[in-house]
């Protein structure tokens, strides 16, 4: 395979497609969203619980995708749990960034980390979706929409 | 190689694009169902036209105009000897198999369904064979009911023939050849019951134009359908055939130049005649003329010659892929075109796309614009290849070595 596609199936994430982090639904929670990537059929269903001081408490997904998708879905749960909504909603923005192009993590600062891993799907167009649909259905979610497509 | 006295290398020769390289692999193009590609002699055609008589048609007497409008015209004759139409008339020049399908919904439809009349659509129908249907349904009340397709990806014709004479169904909608599961249906038989309903029967034949020698006259088909891009032609422009006692007497498709004798505000709209009734407005001519280049091509290589070679790829490809045990075909029809639909256990399609582009080989993935068949299989997309006659057993090996590495990859 060549230098591109290997950066994006690095074996992070083919790890977390094999065994998804928090693969489960969550029957009580306090946010909730279904994400839908129409062009390549992903679903997948978010849930988070959100306590009193604005902490991600526990952070849940279940769903059907390719590999970018579970595995981010899977990567983003791990990164956000713990973290409040404004540092998720800011993990969002610049993920979202780095999905376009218009971030670097390798030289812009940013809070990513391991996330970066994703960084090569802005080489492939049809795969930036894949990619960013948990983050979006993450987004939605925190602003109290039940739905989102990447459409 | 040479396979029954095909000479694929001298065919490859002829496509430009296949010494082209992607990813550093050589392309093995396999998205024909999608788009086929170009030969030299098309691309030429169009480049001769735009580069020495680009004008618009039917409509001057200087020379650039008689020569644009006697080389558009003649694909019109091609197009009605490579199907065996009875009549020239018969051929309606059009978008593209999606602009034909609307044609027939809206004209035909919007004449003929009235309330409780019903539409039979197959559930292995491409959604451009699907929608136009839907909408014309709602518009007049009919109702458009699904004939089921089986396990192995065949229209059930059990079903069918209860369907038809249980209900008042006016129209039969059916693909000639399946663009996601490579099914070719029974179009004669499923038409001469239809007939026998007096219901129409509407095909599909964007998948099999470019596959087989097609007759719609042989097939007894009402309506035929299909696209240039499919069939080494360029995108933009299709065909609608209709039975010229259909064509007759419908209401016109849209409205404009072209499409009329005069137009007059005192003494009212005199129409022109049938296929132009129909062709309103500046088509796409270099389009038009590119088609009959394309005609011209695979009738110099032979229809015959082509479905049984292609034949060759699918077996070959077929028992290539059935041998890695991961691999499940989807659309198993014992009578089928070159076209192999599959998902591989625990992978998502659209990452046996990327990892088989990476190694230079174009496949499509997804639901191939025919979601109900992607539903009645349970699975939310799948990998499909389908050849033309210019591939070869060797992309075939390769295409199989590439699926094996996707194994690797992600087990
Ligand atoms: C069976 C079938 N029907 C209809 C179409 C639509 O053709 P077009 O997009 O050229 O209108 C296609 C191709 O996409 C097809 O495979």
């Amino acid at each position: 395979m060549n230098a591109r596609t290997k950066q994006l199936y690095q074996e992070l994430v083919l790890d977390h497609n094999r065994n998804p982090r928090n693969y489960r639904s969550m029957e009580v929670h306090s946010h909730h969203a279904h994400g839908h990537n129409p062009l390549c059929g992903d679903r997948l269903e978010l849930f988070l619980k959100v306590d009193a001081d604005g902490l991600v408490a526990d952070v849940s997904f279940i769903g059907d995708g390719c590999a970018i998708s579970k595995a981010s879905a899977s990567m983003m749960t791990a990164a956000v749990k713990g973290k409040t909504v404004a540092d998720a909603e800011t993990l969002f923005q610049e993920f979202h960034a780095m999905s376009m192009g218009t971030l670097d993590p390798e030289s812009a600062p940013n809070h990513l980390g391991k996330l970066a891993v994703f960084a090569g799907v802005r080489d492939l167009p049809a795969r930036v979706k894949c990619a960013t649909l948990a983050w979006h259905t993450l987004d939605a979610a925190l602003h109290g929409h039940e739905q989102t497509s990447t459409e | 190689m040479k396979t029954n006295g095909f000479d694929v290398e001298r065919i490859r020769a002829d496509f430009p694009v296949l010494e082209r390289m992607v990813n550093g692999h050589p392309l093995a193009y396999m998205d024909n169902g999608a788009s086929a590609q170009m030969p030299r002699a098309v691309i030429e055609t169009g480049t001769e036209y735009r580069s020495r008589y680009h004008a618009n048609i039917h409509r001057g007497v200087h020379t650039l105009s008689q020569e644009a409008t006697e080389a558009y015209e003649a694909t019109r004759e091609l197009v009605r000897a490579f199907i065996g139409a009875a009549d020239q008339r018969e051929v309606v020049f059009t978008g593209g198999t999606t602009d034909s399908l609307n044609l027939v919904a809206q004209c035909w439809g919007n004449t003929h369904l009235k309330p409780g009349d019903v539409v039979l659509v197959s559930e292995m129908e491409h959604h451009a064979n699907i929608v136009p249907w839907d909408l014309v349904c709602r518009r007049t009340g009919a109702r458009m009911v699904k004939i089921p397709i089986t396990d192995s990806g065949e229209v059930d014709q059990d079903a069918y023939a209860m369907l038809l004479a249980a209900d008042s169904v006016k129209a039969v909608c059916i693909t000639h050849v399946s663009n996601a599961l490579g099914t070719v249906n029974p179009v004669r038989h499923m038409a001469d019951l239809a007939h026998a309903h007096g219901a129409v029967v509407v095909v599909d034949g964007a998948q099999a134009v470019p596959h087989a020698a097609v007759d719609v006259q042989a097939l007894d088909a009402d309506f035929y359908a299909f696209s240039a891009h499919k069939m080494c032609g360029p995108t933009g422009i299709g065909v609608l055939y209709g039975k010229m006692e259909h064509l007759k007497g419908l209401p016109p498709y849209r409205g404009g130049g072209d499409m009329i004798l005069s137009v007059s505000f005192d003494s009212g709209i005199r129409y022109n005649a049938i296929p132009h009734y129909f062709e309103a407005g500046t088509p796409p001519i270099e389009q038009g003329i590119q088609l009959g280049a394309a005609i011209r091509y695979l009738t110099a290589i032979g229809m015959d010659r082509i479905a049984a070679y292609e034949q060759e790829l699918l077996a070959y490809a077929t028992e290539k892929l059935l041998a890695i045990p991961q691999v499940r075909l989807v659309g198993t029809a014992p009578h089928k075109a070159a076209v192999i639909s599959f998902v591989i256990d625990g992978v998502h399609p659209h990452d046996v796309g990327t990892v088989l582009d990476d190694l230079g080989i174009a496949v499509r993935t997804g639901h191939h614009c025919a979601q109900p068949v992607m539903e009645r299989f349970g699975v939310p997309a799948t990998t499909r290849a389908s050849f033309a006659f210019y591939n070869t057993r060797a992309e075939i090996d390769r295409l199989a070595d590439g699926v094996r590495e996707v194994i690797r990859l992600f087990q």
